[in-house]
């Protein structure tokens, strides 16, 4: 299959594109040219392989889940265990090219909207150690459910802005860094967190996280001798997705899945699936894509369980392997989510975080679909214990209700 | 001739323009068209009023704020139109552009708000997160329905877009007079003027100049130049500020009406 996206102008299909105000215009095409050069560049390319292996720990293992598998009774389950990399998610992956992009430009300042808090701190981390000024916008909902990662950007020296304007989640936050980049776009490196935005974040995003399925090809293949039936990964903007996802695009017999969050369900509205309920698609933050919106096009309040994929849009990529059936997208809601998050806790003495406990949810009904012979790959993109307050908070309200 | 051409034809040589923006819909519906009126009647020469957004990137929180009460109060892009088509009862002289973003004209469909647009008595859209690259099948249904697509310039636009924004654009164009966003007070003079002469040397345009002119004093200083001065989150503000419909009214009539006395008058220039 050949599959060269995106095109010259950013769009995947009729997705992606830059729907920006004029003011960056100007800078989006000066990122785009540096990143033209550093992505051919190997001294970039040295230096950044070279951070992935002593600051991140990488290659991350690629571990074979034995009772998990056990369990489902069924195909073997393996997980691309992202959340041992430094800082306890994939998100790092992204931070640091963007962050010796940023040197490289010589910006000074890093700005960055984070949901669950694992993008503002990786984001906060690559600026301590390179120096640099961090800014990290978060909705006010998200600072109250993942207070632990907000301690953690400050004690990284970052600053953390309370966003309490509209629904105060990550949608707001990231609204908010737009409009701190429109203004001190001179020195300041907006480091966008997931593979959503105006061209050319989606592509470099995808590219600093494609290392995550290039690993996990060469690992599966060493392990195994052949590639895996299926792949899944949660997704928000999809970024953990879409890293796992691109190293396998032209491996038609490895089927694609990609976990939304269905919230307290599809059908309540209350959810953060806008690819699995096929919402719109519309126009937000820069790029099209699938989106939530009502009959006005004003953007709907979403929910999940899991800041980090409690968000109305997705990256445009996804939008187009949906379309043209290269990648399948569905959703698991907030209970099966924590469920998922459980059993793995107690069956391998791993807490995951609640996004990447939605692919666990969906790859443990995959498992026993695709029956012993098969095995598939979840990215496990995050550590819980960020999530751990919020999880006790959350059952303790359901016990109150029942 | 367009109302748009018209006014600026009239005003050549003369003084600037003034352009007042309200956010429609803000604090209630029943609200735009008397207020709308009253910035005829203080000396508006062509009026913005701004389409509700839930998420409007660009604005600062007196936009944001006006934005989310117009929502709250039932408005949508609907609504809008129809109070242009409502103020165009007792006007058919003064322009009308509505702004916005992206999003909820296409969830409308391009070629039906245009028509909308059209029906209704508007004269031009500035579509805030459309920038031309991506806005050639608007601009056609735009064109089709004669309805003005007015650009975005910027202090970070560089030279060589400068042309081809301005060959995308009709009616006139908009520089938007700082990096940052609606209501920014960090407005340099001398800097817009500066841009403002390249500009002038690249397109035949009239020139519109808005963000960060918040009072008489500053509309003055930009109007010795700009073809246009067009003043927003100052009077959103003030309108905010008011408890009653006939306090805000006269508020921001008096208002207004100090932004045009304080412009001057343009020495004769010479057509680019």
């Amino acid at each position: 299959m050949s599959y060269e996206q995106p095109d010259a102008r950013g769009h995947f299909g009729p997705y992606g594109g830059r729907f920006v105000a004029e003011t960056l215009m100007g800078p989006l095409a000066d990122l785009e040219r540096a990143y033209a050069q550093a992505r051919i560049d190997p001294v970039f390319q040295a230096e950044l392989a070279a951070d992935f292996r002593d600051y991140v720990g990488r290659p991350s293992p690629l571990y074979l889940a034995e009772r998990l598998t056990a369990d489902a009774g069924g195909a073997r389950i393996y997980l691309k265990r992202e959340d041992l990399n430094h800082t306890g998610a994939h998100k790092v992956n992204n931070t640091i090219g963007q962050a010796l992009l940023a040197k490289r430009m010589g910006k000074k300042r890093l700005i960055a909207e984070t949901g669950a808090g694992q993008h503002g701190v990786a984001t906060a981390t690559v600026a301590a150690r390179l120096g640099l000024a961090c800014v990290v916008y978060m909705g006010a909902e998200d600072i109250a459910r993942q207070a632990p990662n907000v301690r953690r950007m400050r004690l990284l020296g970052a600053e953390v802005v309370s966003v309490t304007l509209g629904s105060r989640t990550l949608k707001d936050a990231m609204n908010e860094a737009m409009r701190d980049w429109a203004t001190t776009v001179d020195e300041t490196f907006y480091v966008i967190g997931t593979v959503s935005g105006p061209h050319p974040y989606p592509a470099m995003v995808r590219d600093f996280q494609a290392v995550i399925g290039e690993e996990a090809r060469r690992q599966f293949l060493e392990r195994e001798g052949r590639l895996p039936e299926a792949l899944v990964a949660c997704v928000g903007g999809g970024s953990n997705a879409m890293g796992l996802f691109y190293a396998f695009l032209g491996d038609p017999g490895v089927d694609l899945y990609g976990v939304e969050a269905a919230g307290k369900g599809l059908a309540s509205g209350l959810h953060a699936a806008p690819l699995t309920a096929a919402s719109g698609r519309g126009v937000l933050h820069g790029a099209r894509s699938y989106l939530m919106f009502d009959a006005d096009g004003q953007i709907r309040d979403t929910h999940s369980i899991s800041a980090g994929l409690d968000y109305p849009g997705v990256g445009p990529e996804h939008a187009w392997l949906k379309d043209i059936g290269r990648a399948r997208y569905v959703a698991v809601d907030d209970k099966m989510a924590l469920a998922a998050f459980h059993r793995l806790t107690r069956l391998e003495g791993i807490l995951p975080a609640l996004e990447s406990s939605h692919a666990l949810a969906y790859a443990h009904d995959l498992a026993a679909r695709l029956g012993r012979e098969a095995a598939l790959i979840v990215n496990l993109s995050g550590r819980g214990d960020k999530d751990v307050e919020s999880v006790a908070a959350y059952e303790e309200a359901q016990t109150c209700r029942a | 001739m367009s109302r748009i051409k018209g006014v600026f034809a009239a005003l050549k040589g003369q003084r600037a323009a003034l352009i007042p923006f309200i956010a429609g819909g803000d604090p209630g519906l029943t609200a735009t068209v008397p207020v709308m009126h009253a910035l005829v009647r203080a000396g508006a020469d062509l009026i913005e009023v701004g389409m509700p957004f839930s998420d409007p990137m660009a604005d600062g929180p007196a936009i944001q704020r006006a934005h989310q009460r117009a929502l709250a109060a039932g408005a949508t892009t609907r609504a809008v139109i129809d109070q242009v088509a409502a103020f165009r009862h007792d006007d058919s002289r003064t322009p009308v552009i509505l702004m916005g973003y992206v999003n909820p004209v296409e969830t409308m469909g391009y070629e039906a708000f245009a028509h909308a647009c059209q029906a209704a008595g508007v004269d031009g859209v500035i579509l805030v997160d459309m920038p031309p690259e991506e806005a050639a099948e608007w601009r056609d249904c735009a064109a089709r329905a004669g309805i003005d697509t007015i650009f975005l310039l910027s202090p970070t636009t560089p030279a060589e877009r400068l042309a081809s924004i301005s060959a995308a654009s009709t009616g006139f164009l908009y520089y938007v007079a700082l990096k940052g966003v609606t209501g920014a007070s960090h407005l340099n003079v001398a800097d817009v003027a500066a841009r403002l002469a390249v500009v002038r040397a690249l397109s035949a345009w009239p020139v519109g100049v808005g963000f960060g002119i918040r009072d008489p004093h500053s509309a003055a200083e930009v109007g010795r130049f700009a073809d246009a001065v067009i003043v927003g989150s100052a009077i959103v503000e003030r309108m905010a500020a008011k408890k009653t419909m006939n306090e805000m009214l006269a508020d921001v009539e008096g208002f207004v009406r100090d932004l045009r006395a304080a412009l001057p008058a343009h020495a004769s220039r010479m057509s680019p």
